[in-house]
């Protein structure tokens, strides 16, 4: 509590675009070292985040907004047995769990490699959505950057909304 | 070499599944591996006594990483047992609270399994 306290009095970290280098940096290393994943940039990505599950992170603190990781279900199964294992990933709660996970990581490396946001910026336990036919929309002017991946051919997309 | 007995605390049954995998990729031959989901299941396995390492998460409903550490040192089952925390967050304020609280190791997740090999093995040294 006393570190969260400790927060309060750090000035707001203004959003970057250069943070995208930043959150490719941060996504690449944690598929490659969790999973074992090498994944590809998609430097010219022709449509917009799609895939029926989206992991979410909340950042709050100096930084406050969501980390998010969208991608199929299909990709989400494969991410999981790759961190668990083969056959780990049957029960697609597993699948779930492990996408939160990556994505509450990528927010982590992420914060870590911005000046003053290791230690003044707090992230939440993820939460999963399954579906693909959602909106999401937040109270206050948002500005924020996405990375579009691809990993066995199939697209991944890791973004940052950040609340200004 | 000694099979070990750990045990791994993160709300996040994935997460423990990782850690121990990663252990298991990093050498230790775990004889049994012990699972608890926040600070206050911890506890109570660790009161049960005959544990090699823990490993636990620092985000935790219920009872965080830091309260679970705090709370262990009056554990006398868990005397001597070394404590490796493992977190998200890259805060220097979080390494400094868990090493004073009695950590002895503090690992960063993403890890890999040499990473994980380069924080345990020395606080295994003796029973390896």
């Amino acid at each position: 509590m006393k570190s969260i306290l400790k927060q309060g009095t750090q000035a707001a970290v203004p959003f970057d675009p250069n943070w995208k280098t930043i959150l490719e940096c941060a996504a690449l290393e944690v598929f490659e070292m969790m999973a074992g994943a090498h994944l590809e940039l998609n430097l010219a990505p022709t449509e917009e985040p799609r895939g029926e599950q989206t992991a979410m992170v909340g950042m709050a603190g100096a930084l406050c907004g969501m980390a998010t990781l969208r991608c199929s279900r299909d990709t989400a199964v494969k991410f999981a047995s790759l961190m668990l294992g083969g056959g780990a990933a049957s029960n697609p709660s597993t699948a779930r769990d492990a996408l939160g996970e990556l994505c509450n990581m990528i927010a982590g490396n992420f914060k870590s490699k911005v000046h003053n946001l290791a230690d003044h910026c707090m992230l939440s336990v993820p939460t999963v959505i399954t579906g693909e036919d959602y909106s999401m929309e937040t109270a206050s002017p948002t500005e924020g950057v996405t990375v579009a991946l691809t990993f066995d051919g199939e697209p991944i997309w890791v973004s940052l909304i950040c609340h200004t | 070499m000694k099979k070990l007995r750990v045990l791994i605390v993160d709300d996040s049954s994935v997460m423990r599944k990782i850690v121990e995998r990663a252990l298991r990729q990093a050498g230790l031959d775990l004889a049994e591996v012990l699972e608890a989901s926040n600070g206050a299941e911890g506890l109570a396995e660790a009161q049960k006594g005959a544990l090699d390492m823990i490993l636990s998460d620092i985000n935790m409903p219920v009872m965080d990483g830091l309260e679970f550490l705090k709370n262990l040192a009056t554990v006398e089952s868990a005397k001597g047992v070394p404590v490796v925390m493992i977190t998200t967050e890259g805060s220097e304020a979080r390494v400094v609270e868990a090493i004073s609280a009695g950590a002895k190791g503090y690992l960063r997740k993403p890890f890999t399994p040499e990473q994980v090999k380069t924080i345990v093995a020395p606080l295994l040294g003796g029973i390896l």
